[in-house]
């Protein structure tokens, strides 16, 4: 690391589920149910997994990646309207070293017999941190998404 | 650095054209005139700078003119750091709503 630097950086991923708002909202309000789906990525194992969901209530969940790299995500609830909206700010670590801080904002929407998920993370990134892995896993994500995006042009 | 509401946005708009894109994967072998970048185009050299200039605004094409030949180059930092991090985070949740929907859809199915 050389100087103290930080991103900011918002994006929003629209989802669509078959299932009703209550279901898709339960699916975030135990933890029995958020470990079913809320990991890391192949081989990524947890060692910590903490759900106090309410509002003043925190989250963490701890794991390794399979070449021993540690990843620690430290949440707190601030908003919660049952089957309607969650906002939460996180910090994750990497290593032990604090890599991001961030407000997320997940929006349940009825359409339909389903639901419209909203997902808005709005971060502090710190440090230009390099985190070999997971960007280049962001990388190929990119040039998909460019693939999407000349395929239905 | 890079200090933005929306980065990715910008590399995205600037690689969702055809052209951009042949241009940003000619440039990937290395350094290159405007005249030659433009030479295999079916198009105007002024097209040819305009699609540059919204490549140089999204920070993935550096160019400058030495004499009189202006050469592009790829300036892999923008999509080495800030972007490519970003990304890393859209995917990881692109992943993890994934598995949600695979849960939604297996946790319907029992009784």
């Amino acid at each position: 690391m050389t100087q103290p630097s930080v991103v900011h950086a918002t994006f929003t991923i629209d989802r669509a589920y078959d299932a009703p708002p209550a279901r898709v909202f339960a699916a975030w309000a135990t933890a029995e149910a958020k470990a079913r789906w809320f990991a890391g990525p192949d081989g990524w194992q947890a060692e910590i997994r903490e759900l106090d969901f309410r509002v003043g209530g925190r989250e963490r969940l701890r794991g390794v990646f399979p070449g021993g790299r540690s990843s620690d995500f430290r949440a707190h609830y601030f908003d919660i309207v049952p089957e309607q909206r969650i906002v939460y700010a996180y910090e994750m670590h990497m290593n032990d070293r604090r890599i991001s801080v961030s407000l997320a904002t997940i929006e349940f929407r009825p359409a339909g017999a389903g639901t419209r998920l909203a997902v808005t993370e709005q971060g502090a990134f710190l440090d230009g941190y390099d985190d070999a892995g997971g960007r280049e896993q962001g990388t190929r994500w990119l040039l998909d998404k460019v693939d999407q995006a000349l395929g239905t042009s | 650095m890079l200090n933005q509401s929306a980065p990715l946005d910008r590399v995205f708009h600037a690689l969702a054209d055809p052209t951009r894109l042949s241009m940003v994967e000619r440039l990937s072998g290395g350094p290159v005139s405007v005249s030659a970048l433009a030479e295999p185009l079916a198009m105007s050299l002024p097209a040819v700078i305009q699609h540059l200039q919204v490549l140089e605004a999204s920070g993935l094409v550096r160019s400058d003119k030495i004499g009189r030949v202006r050469t592009c180059r790829l300036e892999p930092t923008a999509l080495r750091t800030a972007e490519q991090w970003i990304a890393a985070r859209q995917a990881a949740w692109e992943r993890r709503l994934d598995r949600l929907g695979e849960y939604l859809a297996a946790d319907s199915q029992e009784p």
